[in-house]
């Protein structure tokens, strides 16, 4: 199988891997997925705005570490605003407080204000912290690390095959696509561009299952037994000790910040 | 749809990821190595149709269809849509990393649902019933995820019920295009490959 996983690795460069270099690069991936999951977890628990903007200095310190490119890093960042910028938008005129300034017949509040500022702020840091320790991975590596981490085995096995497969999709949408165009289709709001977009979904989805077929006859025409090695061997190293103890050493000053502002 | 980190009563989140645990491990426990590459496979087509967008008015949605998730996949839709939620958080930045589970939850449920509602219409039927009645699970699937995720927002505050009214509303023509591609995709799913949705049928132990 170590073939197969090669070519996934080369497959899903587009959605974000191969790129860890900096200082981040040569850390465990495990200790990278343990502490994205610390960092999320400390951060969510805070709610105290110095604390939160800490948080996220502390991501972007991360982000310069792992000399990730910036501009596309961070746009990817802001992608996920565009999602939740109704709810921050709302947020000060919805929830009760103190007025502090009225559009119109709505007025917003101090603690409103307070809540979709805290929202943002912790939103982006965790997912900053996110794409710079783990998206930074190659998908394949992930699958490993997170086998090494004791998740199901199936549910690993599920996650490398649909990111190996992910690739081979797109590029046969994209194919799809190509033919629809050569034929004159230009998407509208019509029932004509809904019809045909859903046929090629059907069609995506009857060729993903024969694919999958041809692929478990290859598999066992090689001998699939039922599992699949992972030829990666992790071991931690002085460089993983000193990134989980920086990154610890960080996310107790931030706890214990928070806990003295909440007891005082 | 996405929900972030830090938005969601720490209730909610914990709720949200115990219930999708468990739906992850019921759909796993359905899925034999057999059937692996066919899950696989299958999800990822479903994130490679997340990554499509369908005009809508003057602006354009990208399709979540988890309607037509769960008939294809039935409870495996649980394990396949966390697999998708996982690499687009991971790679992407959409969603987060806590509200993983609450954001399973909230689109692979519905899936589940329609699954147990529509799959025997979508079987037994000739085509155009067939099509029908995916059309009704693709939109009814986006319905519920909606109001699951307007609950996990009330849930934590009230101040939120706004906001869970506005996606609610803001979904409806999303609803309708999605019901429109299921019915179509399986109107030629049915016509061209109708054991499509057996796929992963008869793996059940």
């Amino acid at each position: 199988m170590g073939h197969v996983l090669t070519q996934a690795q080369k497959a899903l460069r587009e959605t974000g891997g191969d790129r860890a270099g900096g200082v981040l690069g040569g850390v465990d991936p495990r200790a990278r997925i343990l502490g994205a999951c610390a960092f999320a977890l400390v951060t969510v628990l805070c709610d105290w705005l110095p604390v939160l903007l800490a948080a996220l200095a502390l991501a972007s310190m991360l982000l310069i570490l792992s000399r990730l490119p910036l501009r596309p890093t961070l746009r990817r960042m802001a992608a996920m605003d565009g999602f939740i910028l109704f709810l921050l938008v709302l947020l000060p005129f919805t929830a009760p407080g103190d007025p502090a300034f009225a559009i119109w017949a709505l007025t917003a509040t101090w603690q409103g204000l307070e809540q979709a500022a805290q929202i943002a702020v912790t939103a982006n840091a965790v997912v900053l912290a996110l794409l710079v320790l783990v998206g930074t991975m190659e998908p394949v590596t992930l699958g490993h690390a997170l086998s090494r981490l004791r998740t199901p085995e199936r549910l690993v096995h599920l996650l490398m095959f649909t990111i190996r497969y992910i690739e081979v999709l797109r590029a046969e949408y994209l194919r799809l696509r190509q033919a629809m165009r050569a034929r004159g289709f230009r998407p509208a709001n019509s029932l004509h561009s809904y019809r045909s977009l859903g046929y090629l979904v059907g069609m995506m989805l009857v060729r993903a299952v024969e694919r999958s077929e041809r692929v478990l006859g290859a598999m066992k025409c090689r001998g699939f037994s039922g599992r699949i090695p992972l030829l990666e061997t992790l071991r931690y190293g002085p460089r993983d000790a000193a990134f989980a103890g920086g990154l610890a050493l960080m996310l107790a000053g931030l706890s214990a910040t928070e806990i003295a502002h909440a007891a005082f | 749809m996405h929900i972030v980190d830090g938005a969601l009563a720490g209730e909610v989140v914990l709720g949200g990821a115990a219930l999708a645990a468990g739906g992850i491990a019921l759909g796993l426990r359905q899925l034999p190595l057999e059937k692996i590459p066919a899950a696989g496979v299958l999800a990822a087509s479903f994130f490679v149709a997340s990554l499509i967008h369908v005009p809508i008015g003057p602006s354009s949605v990208h399709l979540i269809l988890n309607g037509l998730a769960g008939l294809v996949l039935g409870w495996a839709a649980f394990p396949a849509l966390f697999v998708g939620l996982l690499l687009q958080a991971v790679f992407f930045g959409f969603g987060g990393l806590t509200v993983l589970g609450v954001n399973t939850l909230n689109i692979a449920l519905p899936a589940v649902i329609v699954h147990y509602l529509c799959w025997r219409g979508v079987t037994r039927s000739a085509p155009p019933l067939a099509a029908l009645w995916a059309g009704f699970g693709g939109a009814l699937a986006i319905a519920l995820t909606t109001v699951l995720v307007g609950l996990s927002l009330m849930l934590s505050g009230d101040e939120f019920i706004p906001a869970a009214k506005l996606v609610f509303f803001a979904h409806i023509p999303v609803m309708a295009v999605e019901g429109l591609l299921s019915a179509a995709a399986v109107y030629l799913a049915v016509e061209v490959k109708p054991d499509l949705f057996d796929t992963l049928k008869g793996a059940a132990t």
